[in-house]
């Protein structure tokens, strides 16, 4: 009999601590509602199911339980009731998924007026850089990071000069207005993942990914990675800011551009740190000429490692 | 992944017939006595259906490899590197084992020990003789300065060559054991299944090395581009 | 219509399962150290599963306990807790969960239940536990080794898996991580070849694919996907294992770690995790599988009750085995692929909720005008359904691709599997262990113990993952070391997680419980008999308890009806055993 009361106080209890306990998700502060409605749609169709089977295993038991004399009844199928569960479960999981479809063509089709912002990550910091006046951002190559070029922007591309950077600072989005966040890892995989926004994606060294989102309301947000990067995972936090969109020209107008950096760091000379071959020499993969290549660049980039490490550690 | 794709069809094929003779549609609590046990008097030995598993499970693994190379071929450092022409040879070699071990099958069938012990001897041979050539071909590319880590061309290449060649060691073995037990005893049924089941794994191996072989002269991507036109 | 009686008095077909060709052994170390039989392999892996499973269930307490209270214990630092978390989970998955279920029961169920002597090589069976032996072994050694384990998390993501910033990613760890899978495989491989094979050659005389008991096709089925599944874990494992040792770029991409530039270049990261949820997808119904066959065969004995919908279980699970090969990339939603597979992986994911939710809906419907006994196993079946239902519903959420995007990589996906490939088979384990133990030991475990074991595990492991789906809902990431503060976090959920954490000690507190009554009963507990539970299938008929290797003395047995006859109207007892002949059926037409 205990287990008839428990199963009853587990269905029972369970619905209640989701009704009641404080434990809900965050305000939302983006376009994506539609998420959060697919998922009130879910907990709907699947609490139900869950509630019913349990009370009618309950029920069962209290009903059916071994007394002497009782015997079990012989049926080995019921082709009907098969059918009509089968049938019942379908249209059920036909009314989660529809919805789910439409909200992920919605998410997965980018709006032709959203503009591009690079989000770049790398262990365990968050950098960012927006298209400058020419609305494009520039190419960015890997194998051209430098102390200098933390970013990787492609110094022959002229649509990158102008490209707004902001290493390890605040990202600035303006409300109400779509934006595309490409995504982009130096190192690992890591995820850009905003509680309030719901969306997040990974981002993949080597490749660029991207989702799209429209904030709705102006505020200050943490970004997390959401994506095991490393025993600095926990610390790889970020800030996003939502402006209206004075504020949001007035920050735009105080950052730099990645020409106004690179004329600031050529006249920054660092003595007794000459390096030999320019950074973008490793590109050669062939055997072993490639690794003499790589000591000397551990050793040319070595102290700037550790700063970087030291920076992340904070 | 449309390789794999492709190989687990056709294993998803076999189950299905297979199901499809075993009566899933019956209702076995009206169904009493031994009388419904329709299995033939004549059964396939568990030890080749036990291969014919194994085979599967090989085939998934070099599915599986394929399906990566193929993945990882889009990347835009991809470069294919020049087949050494002993691999031509060492396809002859292996094809000669495969025909070797086949007629050894049908003289150990025909009661023929002296040819069936020969032509064990000669497939085990033929087999070590493909090794050896596929060592060659390793060091001509390396000498060449295609070196594993060079590209993932090459990487591929020595990855599939490799695990091609342990599988090869693998059914030296198995073939050394049978060779050894053959030339002590007179053929009996036991040592001539044996005999089968290593003239099959040798043909499916031959197989795996084909399509190894057509990956990396560059054919095969040809048939699956044609393919995917045919498709669009 | 078929003539119901035509089976009875009819003559002996000639017997068409040869008698295999037993093995002997000659001393105690063949006997019980390498020997060939199923029953002892069987046990062999059972042990070397639970006790390596003993070391993941210490590190949940590790990690609980930094997560309800940290910065508590020193010594769980951020290192150590990857490293915690990675081998719990590798450990649980593959060396616990999937080696108890198809090496464990396995090895001692489908000989028995197909009513054959012993695995059809027994050889190879032999060297398929040592191999996962030494796999174990390597596993455990790497605690041992400079760096320590691998903190990759268990899913060994490249490029984090093999570089400077993981936990053992330079170092021993990763390298005998993925050393230890390769050989998990290959000993694998060999035991898989054999259930496979014994399924299809090994059955008695009169056993039907129809009249299998679903443990049997549970097992079966499991481990054909896994036969398949596995190469391609081998496949990512080798493929990795060239990416740190000989500098190749499979899955590496060019990479500039902590400002200084690698060797590597081109490589596709995305291509590991297809390779690997091409294994770890399958992996979770190679999981499943066997449970769902043991607890259909659990839940009909101790209700007396034929199992509901027999045929509709069969095709279900045949249906779910191959379903569970085209979901895989649901498991990647975020990961950056192409976002268009979203559709495809999201409707198969969901459709794969249709043949299981038929498995539940028979499993309560056995139970519907049965007559219950709560015994022991039945409880932990009842305990299997309510976890399952719950960890399988809330995959609708995770299935559901854009339901997904905000839940996934956060504690809702850590309770989620927890409860649907975590708690659910470990119930299932429990309920087979007090069903079987009394076959493989003669004795019955102790009652009163396994309440104890049974209320705290059942209750506890519930109360440990129903409230943390809402820290994933509120959007608390997993696998953080330590969340600390956090603008999002609007109630404190520090109460929540301590809650959690002395339930997850309490649960395991319980465990131990259990193994001191494997031991005790061992001895002392009541002698059992042949047939218990009086239970139809094969496994309870045998001449002898524990039964003796050959299993069936002189004879082999012959198969007269099918696995579920409990409770037939107008039987003189509620069960006739399946090599039983004559009846008592007499009013057959009229049920069906």
């Amino acid at each position: 009999m205990a287990v008839v009361v428990i199963l009853v106080l587990l269905a029972v209890g369970s619905v209640l601590f989701h009704l009641l306990s404080p434990w809900w998700w965050t305000p939302i502060a983006s376009n994506w509602n539609y998420i959060d409605n697919t998922i009130t749609i879910t907990f709907w169709i699947t609490g139900i199911a869950f509630t019913a089977v349990v009370l009618f295993m309950a029920y069962c038991v209290l009903r059916f339980r071994h007394r002497p004399g009782n015997t079990a009844a012989y049926e080995p199928e019921n082709r009907r009731l098969e059918g009509w569960l089968a049938t019942g479960t379908t249209f059920g999981v036909a009314a989660m998924l529809a919805p789910g479809l439409f909200v992920w063509n919605q998410f997965v089709t980018v709006p032709q007026d959203a503009s591009e912002v690079e989000v770049i990550g790398q262990q365990w910091l968050w950098s960012f850089r927006l298209p400058g006046a020419d609305g494009k951002l520039g190419t960015t190559e890997t194998r051209d990071i430098a102390p200098e070029n933390s970013l990787g922007v492609n110094r022959d591309d002229a649509a990158g000069q102008d490209d707004i950077i902001i290493e390890g600072g605040e990202l600035h989005l303006p409300v109400g207005k779509p934006v595309k966040m490409l995504l982009r890892s130096v190192d690992v995989l890591h995820d850009f993942y905003v509680p309030e926004f719901r969306a997040k994606m990974d981002m993949v060294p080597g490749m660029i990914t991207y989702f799209w989102l429209t904030p709705t309301r102006t505020g200050t947000f943490e970004i997390l990675c959401a994506e095991l990067c490393g025993v600095g995972h926990p610390q790889m936090r970020g800030t996003v800011v939502v402006d209206t969109e004075e504020d949001y020209q007035a920050w735009l107008a105080e950052q730099q551009t990645f020409s106004q950096l690179s004329a600031s760091s050529e006249t920054r000379a660092i003595p007794g740190r000459v390096c030999s071959g320019s950074p973008s020499g490793i590109a050669t993969e062939q055997g072993t000429g490639a690794f003499a290549l790589f000591e000397e660049e551990r050793k040319c980039f070595g102290p700037a490692a550790t700063t970087v490490a030291a920076s992340a550690a904070q | 992944m449309s390789i794999v794709a492709f190989f687990l069809a056709a294993i998803a094929a076999i189950v299905v017939w297979w199901l499809a003779g075993q009566r899933l549609t019956s209702r076995p609590w009206l169904e009493v006595g031994h009388f419904h046990d329709r299995r033939g008097a004549t059964r396939l030995p568990p030890a080749k259906i036990g291969l014919g598993v194994f085979l599967a499970v090989i085939g998934a693994l070099f599915s599986l490899a394929i399906s990566a190379y193929f993945m990882r071929m889009a990347s835009s450092d991809w470069g294919a590197l020049p087949l050494p022409g002993l691999l031509w040879l060492n396809t002859g070699i292996l094809a000669a084992g495969s025909i070797t071990l086949h007629w050894t099958r049908v003289e150990a069938e025909r009661r023929n020990d002296e040819a069936a012990r020969i032509g064990l001897l000669a497939a085990l041979a033929l087999g070590l003789a493909f090794l050896v050539g596929q060592l060659f071909a390793w060091r001509a590319l390396s000498d060449a300065g295609y070196f594993l880590a060079g590209n993932p061309a090459n990487s591929f290449f020595y990855l599939l060559t490799g695990m091609h060649g342990l599988h090869i060691i693998g059914g030296l073995f198995a073939l050394g054991r049978v060779t050894a037990h053959a030339s002590q005893t007179p053929l009996d049924n036991r040592t001539r299944l044996s005999i089968e089941l290593c003239a099959i794994y040798w043909h499916f191996m031959q197989i795996v090395w084909l399509v190894l072989f057509a990956l990396f002269a560059g054919w095969a991507s040809g048939v699956i581009e044609f393919c995917r036109q045919l498709l669009t | 219509m078929v003539d119901v009686r035509s089976g009875i008095g009819e003559a002996l077909p000639p017997p068409e399962v040869e008698d295999v060709e037993l093995y002997h052994p000659h001393s105690w170390w063949t006997r019980y150290v390498f020997s060939q039989d199923a029953k002892i392999i069987a046990i062999q892996y059972g042990t070397t599963a639970i006790a390596i499973g003993m070391v993941a269930l210490v590190l949940s307490w590790l990690i609980r306990l930094q997560l309800g209270f940290p910065g508590t214990f020193e010594l769980i630092d951020a290192e150590r807790y990857y490293q915690f978390i990675t081998m719990h989970g590798m450990i649980m998955v593959i060396y616990l969960l999937t080696a108890l279920f198809l090496g464990g029961f396995g090895n001692y169920l489908i000989p028995l239940m197909v009513g054959a002597r012993d695995m059809v090589f027994p050889y190879a069976n032999m060297l398929s536990y040592w191999i996962y032996l030494l796999a174990v072994i390597v596993l455990a050694a790497s605690f041992f080794t400079p760096g320590g384990p691998t903190g990759a998390g268990w899913t060994l993501y490249p490029p984090q898996a093999v570089l400077s910033g993981t936990p053992g990613g330079r170092d021993w760890g990763i390298i005998m991580m993925l050393s230890s899978l390769i050989i998990f495989v290959i000993g694998f491989t060999m035991g898989g070849l054999n259930y496979v094979v014994t399924v299809l050659q090994g059955r008695a005389r009169g056993m039907t694919l129809m009249r299998l008991p679903l443990t049997v096709w549970g097992i079966f089925t499991a481990t054909v996907m896994a036969l398949l599944a596995f190469p391609a874990l081998f496949v990512a494992c080798v493929m990795m294992l060239f990416d740190r040792l000989l500098g190749t770029s499979f899955f590496m991409p060019a990479i500039v770690e902590m400002g200084e530039q690698l060797q590597y270049g081109g490589g596709s990261p995305i291509l590991f995790q297809h390779l690997f949820w091409f294994f770890g997808h399958p992996e979770v119904y190679i999981v499943a599988l066997p449970a769902f066959g043991i607890v259909s065969d659990l839940i009909s004995t101790h209700a007396r009750k034929n199992i509901f919908g027999y045929r509709m279980m069969v095709w279900a699970i045949v249906i779910i085995g191959g379903l569970s090969f085209i979901v895989w990339a649901h498991h990647m939603y975020v990961s950056g692929m192409n976002p268009y597979f979203g559709f495809f992986f999201a409707t198969t994911t969901l459709i794969i909720a249709v043949p299981t939710a038929i498995k539940v809906y028979n499993w309560v419907l056995t139970l519907w005008r049965g007559n219950i006994h709560l015994t022991l196993p039945m409880l932990f079946a009842l305990a299997f359904i309510v976890t399952f239902v719950n960890g399988g519903l809330t995959g609708l959420f995770l299935g559901n691709v854009v339901v997904d995007v905000p839940l996934s990589d956060t504690m809702f996906v850590v309770a989620h599997f927890h409860m649907v490939m975590g708690v659910a088979p470990i119930m299932v384990i429990f309920g087979a262990i007090y069903h079987w133990y009394p076959k493989i030991t003669g004795r019955m475990l102790n009652e009163a113990m396994g309440q104890i074991h049974f209320w705290v595990t059942f209750i506890g492991a519930y109360a440990i993952f129903f409230p943390m789906h809402y820290l994933g809902l509120i959007g608390v990431p997993r696998r953080y070391h330590e969340l600390g503060e956090a603008s999002f976090v609007t109630t404190s959920i520090a109460e929540l997680n301590a809650f959690i954490s002395v339930m997850a000690l309490l649960v395991g507190a319980a465990q131990i419980v259990f193994l001191f009554n494997l031991a005790w009963s061992l001895r002392h507990g009541r002698e059992a008999g042949g047939n218990p539970w009086r239970a139809t299938t094969l496994e309870w008929q045998t001449p002898e308890t524990p039964p003796p290797h050959g299993n069936w003395g002189n004879e082999l047995p012959v198969v007269y009806r099918w696995a579920y006859d409990y409770s037939v109207p107008g039987a003189p007892e509620d069960f006739i055993p399946q090599n039983q002949p004559t009846p008592g059926r007499l009013s057959h037409e009229t049920v069906s």
